[in-house]
């Protein structure tokens, strides 16, 4: 076959050139020469010239140098395939719960491209009302912890699910077998589910004994109720229908269980707009939130306080009809009280926030007596939050320690860490055979544990909750497991040999206890119903008076008795809790309401004490605090101690949920543990002796200012009888005299803005007849308005009567808008990043009206007034950036990186922020906030920043750029959602609706006392309150015309009180 | 210039100097070596320098939170001695151009170190403004560039802004003014160089005076160059300090939100420079035996301006005062209130007794001329305008409206540091210049020696 196709490389094969046979010939080719840099000079000899070596090395040295200069790495994952359900950029809401044995609330949960970012409250909820508090929302973080375990340990080394599986259940048979008791720790176990889980393990060893621990524990509550009225559980108090409300040192707005619902309810009775308000007494030795909120507001030690209770209960027993009981200290606040409350038989609530079950029997008898129970305290359904009891637990140890216990299975509690006597449990823990925690972390109790099976956080997790009888919510996952944890409830049903997972489980216990076809024919649909709403209630049975059976008498022998000079009363703190979340750092520098210190406890003492103990008041703005050693109960301790006006003579407080050693970085060694103190679960102690440790310690306090300097315009006051007779009362019209007419021009414009402040110029002749005008702040004013009264108007009205300062709204704050943690020792610099903070004054016992009348001069008045009163009173004042329309900062600004939208927003533009701080400093209200640092560098020392690590980062919310080192930033009234609220009302084709768009912290405000909203669209809420006659500017006389407004604080109090 | 002046006027150079005698005293320094004190001052300035860049440096690379600054107190030491700095340059302006435009002969004996004096505390100043922004690296942020950021412009309405165009108008025009004096004289020591046979001096200083030729008309231009240049420059010397008291007059925080502020300001600014120039001239005119022309009569005559500035600053102290009290504005009479009695009281005590109260002493005139009693007032000066800023900055923004606010600002050791850096740059710069440059103005000293010089009183008497 002869070739009759030619193939061929190139045209110079082709043609069998010359040049194509040297080539050929030459295998390889000579070396190349850098002839092209030698200005067309062919070289002439091979190889590098000395010049052209230099031109290589410059190149190569400039390329690598270029190459050199790291171009940061983006990681970004696109969706290869888009999950149905989600959009990138469009945040997907889940209703589910939180229960974590302190707090309960129905939630509903903001998750962005499969990351829970945020929780908010379910206002489908008529457990909770929607009120989430500052523990609840920050919850979110907890989830990404990096302190939480990532698998199964054994004996503190890494394991596996099957091993850790299979030594328990042979540890469970074993201790079954040898006769010793199985013994399942919990917290309170509000979950329908869970208790049937539990119930089948019990089932599968046998006797399974279950006891229920509360960390905070109202076992003496409990035993109450029982005894007086049969029911075993918490009553739900209806504070909304409560005219009269006395607390025996109950924290109810904060601290007792569903205190966000208390909150709602009892902000309803704040308003005074309805002719009725609420008279709301307080006993306690702490300034407590509650306290601080009260009208009439009693300092007392706690036995004092138990004397007063007894004194109460037979001024209203011998009013009506009942025995009476020996002891009581009368007081006149008492009588007061007593009175009060029997003018509003049925319509008032006395409460106690003590352990005690002789103290609580007297509180159930006389509100019996009142006949409250059915009317404002609901026990025909009572709040199943706290189950736990303190006999069972104490029997636990005892058993323990005599090594009749052969399992111990501890879910949901850290007794080596909360319990009285951790010690006596520790030792006991020790000689149990096999002891297993579900601990998320490996907590005090849990690396004391044989093995650890870390559950699911919260945010991961199947469940069911019912907090209060025939009142339902489902809790579910946001995300996916992110460790290798297990859910408490999966293990317990593995190790019984029910291989189902717990959603399954969930739905059959649902269809089996809860559904029935009447519902709705399909439980598929029933379901899921709940489960899309987060609550099923079948409604409240209408409640019903409890006859009273306890025996007084026996209680009144019974009440607890308080030696020694000094008495000692824990508390729980809005932030801290019961420390279970002490690891996560919004909370942990979250101020305390009352005394603005984060990021530690520390004892609360009376400043007159302090003079005379000689610890340093902290006056003037410092911040080293004297450190005592406190001793009780066996336990001594060394605290600083922080002056708190209006604490108790003769008492000190201090929080527990501090003093964490495995909590993690963020709660390791911040503060002491107090859980200690708490004999047999009583927080109020006696026999305390207090010195001095002769040490400083540097307090983190966000506030080191606590008085008003009788600057009485910028929180506003009266009382409810001046506001029945006149609603502008204690709201003056800020007003200035001018010589001349306004011009038209000025007219018009102060016109406009009279429709909406209610006022304009108007002509007064003066003693001398030269005509004077009259007029507002906002009119005058040298320069021209920005036309805002078109449009959106964005603005915001903040009720101080119904901020009860619970700060639920500073963290949420923070989560929406990733306001970075900056830690102790930047806050003890004066540099918290918050962008919304709450002001707490108190008030002085100097004031301008007693300073004339006493002759008392300019400076020794103002020294007095820097001190707060004996007995303060405290208002609460939430502050962000007032979006001034007339801003101060915006003017000052070299290079216009904050300016004025047309909505009446002040804007900041971080990215042009060269940082010269002019705005800060110049803004009256102080709420610019600057980044000194770069706080989310990945150094160590903002190690609490979530922003800095990989794990914290995932809690940012995506719409919020994090902001760099030396920019300014500051509230934007949470301008995302007002952008995203309008694009979906353009798309809809319809304005914004009132309220669709919420600021975070209205959002998140348990007692709806923010009101956000446009205030030219004049059917919106915001723009109601903004025309209601207590509304006023901050610092209205400056003339910076705000867009946000505070309503005047009501007290009600008689004129005697004032 | 007159030729003519009474006989019974203090003679302005004594020892009855030649024109020769002038050259070779002020040529000295610049033509003779070192001696042992320059040169530990010198080691000392240099080392404060380094100290203060390194902590610039610390500042810029690490962030304003080295500072001690807080939400409240956003601007301290940094604006503190940015005024400082800015009010301290102002005596060389007034000096070279005010003083010029009245023809005050005295001021030819001071007016070259004055001015020196002016260009380095400007430098100090304008580092401030730089190094107390978060973002350096944007600082040309704030000018008028044209930009591709879209239509971003700088604000106008920003007093920081003003500042920007005034400080660097002042520098400008006080560098050339400057420069503009030394040229004769440079072109003298070029001259000399010539004659010692010193080659690489003549080259430096050869370059330096522009081929000076020192005929007729370019004195003719000298001189009127030199009028235009004062012209120009004695509206700054009022314009400075007014628009730096801008940065706090047009505020809205009790205690800067003063009218009185610009007179208040340009009147400090002359008082804590001349108070400055005391400090340097007295320990020059002794380190470079300049006693023959820096008199005690200079000296009396520069306390004269240091009493009337400073008995100006403490009217408007006063003024203050009444005005917060008059004004019924609560916050107002807080803030004064507090600056005397509060937390920071001794820094407003300070302030009252070095600036109102020891200057008082001037009345008495061995005092005006006692070098030492000078000296040592002088330096109360200084000190008590460095409170006057700080008085104003930090007591006014520490407690302002809102008392939930209120904080205390304490320094940290970048904040000393830094401050400490630019004593030690001023200082170096200083000392470089009495070692190279004609401490006085040569040709200006001669054109007044027929007419002040004792030798010519004591003929004409």
């Amino acid at each position: 076959m002869s070739r009759t196709k030619i193939y061929w490389k190139g045209l110079d094969e082709l043609h069998n050139t010359p040049e194509f046979q040297e080539s050929a010939a030459n295998e390889f080719t000579p070396e190349a020469t850098a002839d092209i840099f030698n200005d067309g000079n062919e070289s002439t000899e091979a190889g590098t010239k000395r010049r052209d070596f230099l031109k290589f090395m410059g190149f190569s040295i400039g390329a690598a140098t270029l190459a050199a200069c790291e171009t940061p790495v983006m990681r970004s994952v696109p969706y290869l395939n888009k999950p149905e359900d989600i959009t990138p950029g469009v945040p997907n809401w889940y209703a589910s719960s939180f229960f974590d044995g302190v707090d309960y609330a129905s939630i509903l949960v903001k998750t962005r491209e499969g990351r829970p970012i945020k929780v908010i409250g379910n206002r489908r909820s008529t457990v909770t009302l929607g009120g989430v508090n500052a523990r609840i929302n920050s919850s979110v973080l907890s989830l990404y912890d990096a302190a939480r375990a990532k698998g199964p340990l054994k004996g503190g080394a890494e394991s596996t699910w099957n091993e850790v599986d299979r030594d328990i259940v042979i540890g469970l048979k074993k201790a079954a077998s040898e006769g010793k008791q199985v013994v399942l720790l919990t917290e309170t176990i509000i979950s329908p589910s869970t208790k049937h889980a539990i119930a089948e393990f019990t089932e599968a060893f046998g006797d399974v004994k279950h006891v229920i621990l509360d960390s905070l524990s109202v076992s003496g509550v409990l035993a109450a109720n029982e005894e007086s009225f049969g029911v075993r559980a918490l009553a739900d108090y209806q504070f909304d229908k409560a005219e009269v409300v006395v607390s025996f040192g109950s924290d109810f707005l904060s601290a007792t269980p569903n205190s966000n619902a208390n909150a709602a309810r009892y902000a309803k009775m704040r308003k005074p707009k309805d002719g009725k308000m609420s008279r709301h007494f307080q006993f306690e030795a702490n300034m407590s939130l509650t306290g601080s909120n009260a009208d009439v507001r009693v300092a007392q030690k706690p036995s004092e306080t138990i004397d007063s209770l007894v004194a109460l209960y037979n001024r209203i027993a011998s009013a009506t009809g009942g025995s009476v009981v020996s002891g009581g200290v009368d007081s006149p606040e008492v009588s007061k009280a007593a009175s009060e409350l029997l003018a509003a038989k049925g319509k008032g609530i006395v409460i106690s926030g003590s352990n005690s079950k002789a103290e609580q029997v007297l509180v159930n008898a006389i509100n019996s007596q009142l006949g409250n129970i059915g009317t404002t305290i609901d026990l025909t359904n009572p709040l199943l939050l706290r189950q736990g009891n303190d006999a069972d637990m104490a029997a636990l140890v005892v058993d323990m320690n005599a090594g009749k216990v052969g399992a111990l299975l501890i879910h949901g509690v850290n007794p080596s860490y909360s319990y009285f006597d951790a010690e006596k449990f520790n030792s006991g823990l020790a000689k149990v055979d096999i002891t297993v925690s579900f601990a998320d972390r490996l907590d005090e109790t849990a690396e004391k544990v044989g093995i650890l099976t870390p559950d699911h956080h919260y945010l991961e997790s199947w469940n069911d909750a019912e907090p209060k009888a025939g009142h339902y919510s489902l809790v579910q996952p946001t995300i996916q497991p992110l460790f290798n944890t297990r859910q408490f409830q999966e293990s317990l049903l593995k190790w019984s040999g029910n291989d189902s997972d717990y959603y399954t489980y969930i739905r059959e216990n649902w269809k089996g206890s809860i559904y029935s076809a009447s519902l709705n024919p399909v439980f598929a649909n029933f379901f899921n119903t709940a489960l899309f709403e987060g609550v099923y209630e079948n409604g409240a049975t209408e409640a019903v008076a409890i006859a009273f059976k306890g025996d007084v008498n026996a209680a009144a022998a019974a009440l607890p008795k308080y030696s020694g000079d000094f008495e000692l009363q824990l508390y729980v703190k809005a932030g801290a809790g019961d420390g279970s979340q002490a690891n996560n750092p919004w909370l942990q520098e979250l101020p305390d309401p009352v005394s603005r210190v984060t990021w530690d406890n520390y004892l609360t003492m009376s400043p007159t004490q302090m003079k005379e103990l000689g610890f340093s008041r902290l006056e003037r703005g410092d911040f080293m605090a004297d450190v005592a050693i406190l001793t009780a109960n066996g336990v001594t301790l060394k605290i600083p101690v922080y002056p708190s006006p209006g604490q108790k003579y003769g008492t000190v407080g201090l929080a527990v949920g501090y003093g964490r050693t495995a909590a993690g970085k963020s709660g390791n060694g911040v503060g002491v543990n107090a859980f200690p103190l708490a004999k047999d679960g009583s927080f109020s102690v006696g026999g305390v002796t207090i010195s001095s440790a002769n040490e400083k310690y540097e307090i983190a306090q966000l506030q080191s200012h606590h008085t008003l300097m009788g600057r009485e315009s910028i929180v506003k006051e009266t009382t409810f009888a001046e506001y029945s007779k006149d609603a502008k009362a204690g709201n003056p019209r800020v007003e200035f005299y001018v010589a001349s007419a306004p011009s038209a021009a000025r007219k018009a414009a102060a016109t406009a803005h009279g429709q909406e402040h209610g006022h304009d110029g108007h002509a007064h002749a003066d003693d001398h007849g030269h005509e004077n005008y009259k007029i507002g702040a906002a009119d005058a004013n040298l320069w021209g308005n920005h036309a805002i009264d078109s449009g959106h108007r964005w603005g915001m009205a903040i009720d101080l009567n119904k901020c009860i300062g619970c700060g639920a709204c500073v963290t949420a704050c923070g989560a929406e808008n990733n306001v970075p943690v900056v830690g102790k020792e930047e806050v003890r610099r004066g540099r918290d990043m918050h962008w919304l903070r709450i002001d707490r004054y108190y008030t002085s016992d100097m004031t301008t009206e007693r300073a004339k009348a006493e002759g008392v001069g300019a400076i020794d008045k103002f020294t007095a007034m820097e001190a707060a009163a004996v007995a303060p009173r405290v208002a609460y004042q939430p502050v962000m950036c007032q979006h001034c329309n007339h801003a101060p900062c915006e003017t000052v600004c070299p290079v216009a990186a904050t300016t004025h939208s047309d909505e009446g927003l002040n804007q900041m533009t971080y990215n042009r922020c060269i940082g010269t701080r002019y705005c800060a400093n110049n803004c009256p209200y102080k709420v610019r906030r600057f980044n000194w640092f770069q706080y989310h560098d990945g150094s160590k020392e903002f190690g609490n920043n979530p922003a800095n690590s990989e794990l914290g980062r995932m809690v940012l919310n995506p719409d919020v750029v994090v902001r760099d080192r030396g920019v300014m930033e500051k509230c934007s009234f949470c301008v995302q959602g007002i952008q995203a609220a309008k694009l979906k009302a353009k798309k809809m084709g319809r304005k914004v609706l009132d309220e669709e768009v919420q600021s975070a912290c209205a959002e998140a405000c348990p007692t709806h006392a923010i009101a956000f909203g446009d205030l030219n669209d004049t059917e919106s809420r915001v723009a109601s309150k903004a025309k209601d006659e207590r509304s006023y500017h901050l610092l209205e006389e400056v003339g910076v015309q705000p867009n946000v407004y505070y309503m005047t604080k009501v007290r009600n109090l008689t004129s005697e009180e004032v | 210039m007159a030729s003519h002046e009474a006989a019974i006027r203090e003679p302005l150079i004594l020892n009855d100097k030649t024109y020769h005698q002038i050259s070779e005293d002020i040529a000295r320094p610049i033509e003779g070596a070192a001696n042992r004190s320059w040169w530990i001052l010198f080691t000392i300035a240099v080392m404060a320098m380094l100290w203060g860049v390194g902590c610039i440096l610390y500042t810029i690379g690490v962030g304003i939170g080295t500072w001690g600054l807080n939400k409240t107190v956003e601007w301290a030491w940094d604006i503190t001695n940015f005024v400082w700095w800015v009010g301290i340059g102002h005596a060389g302006t007034l000096i070279s151009a005010v003083l010029l435009l009245f023809r005050q002969k005295w001021r030819m004996a001071i007016n070259r170190s004055a001015e020196a004096m002016t260009i380095f505390a400007v430098i100090c100043a304008a580092l401030f403004p730089g190094i107390h922004m978060g973002r350096i690296w944007m600082a040309y942020w704030v000018l008028p560039l044209p930009n591709q950021f879209g239509s971003l412009w700088v604000n106008f309405n920003s007093p920081l802004l003003w500042d920007v165009f005034a400080i660097g108008t002042y520098f400008s025009v006080s560098l050339v003014f400057w420069y503009i004096g030394l040229i004769p004289d440079f072109a003298t020591i070029r001259d000399r160089a010539v004659t010692a046979g010193k080659p690489i001096r003549e080259a430096i200083y050869g370059i330096m005076s522009f081929g000076w030729s020192g005929n007729a008309r370019a004195w003719h231009r000298f001189e009127e160059i030199s009028l235009v240049l004062a012209g120009i420059a004695t509206p700054l010397v009022l314009s400075v300090h007014t628009i730096v008291s801008m940065d706090f007059a047009t505020s809205v925080i009790p205690g800067w939100h003063t009218t009185i502020f610009p007179p208040y300001f340009v009147a400090g600014a002359i008082f804590s420079g001349f108070a400055m120039v005391q400090t340097l001239m007295l320990v020059m005119r002794k380190v470079v035996s300049m006693e023959s022309y820096i008199t005690i009569n200079h000296v009396e005559l520069m306390n004269k301006v240091i009493i009337l500035t400073g008995s100006i600053v403490g009217i408007a102290y006063i003024t203050e005062l009444f005005v917060a009290w008059y004004s019924g504005v609560e916050y107002e009479q807080y803030a004064f209130l507090n600056r005397a009695t509060g937390p920071y009281w001794w820094a407003y005590w300070a302030m009252m007794s070095c600036n109102v109260i020891t200057p008082q002493i001037f009345w008495i005139r061995k005092v005006r001329r006692s070098i030492w009693l000078t000296f040592i007032i002088s330096i109360f000066v200084n000190i008590g305008m460095w409170f006057e800023r700080f008085v104003i900055i930090v007591t006014s923004l520490h407690r302002d409206y809102l008392p939930s606010s209120w904080s205390m600002f304490y320094p940290t050791w970048v904040d000393i540091g830094i401050f400490i850096g630019t004593l030690g740059i001023f200082g170096t710069f200083f000392l470089l210049y009495a070692r190279t440059f004609p401490v006085l103005p040569i040709a200006e000293v001669k054109s007044i020696l027929k007419s002040s010089g004792s030798q010519f009183k004591k003929d004409h008497h």
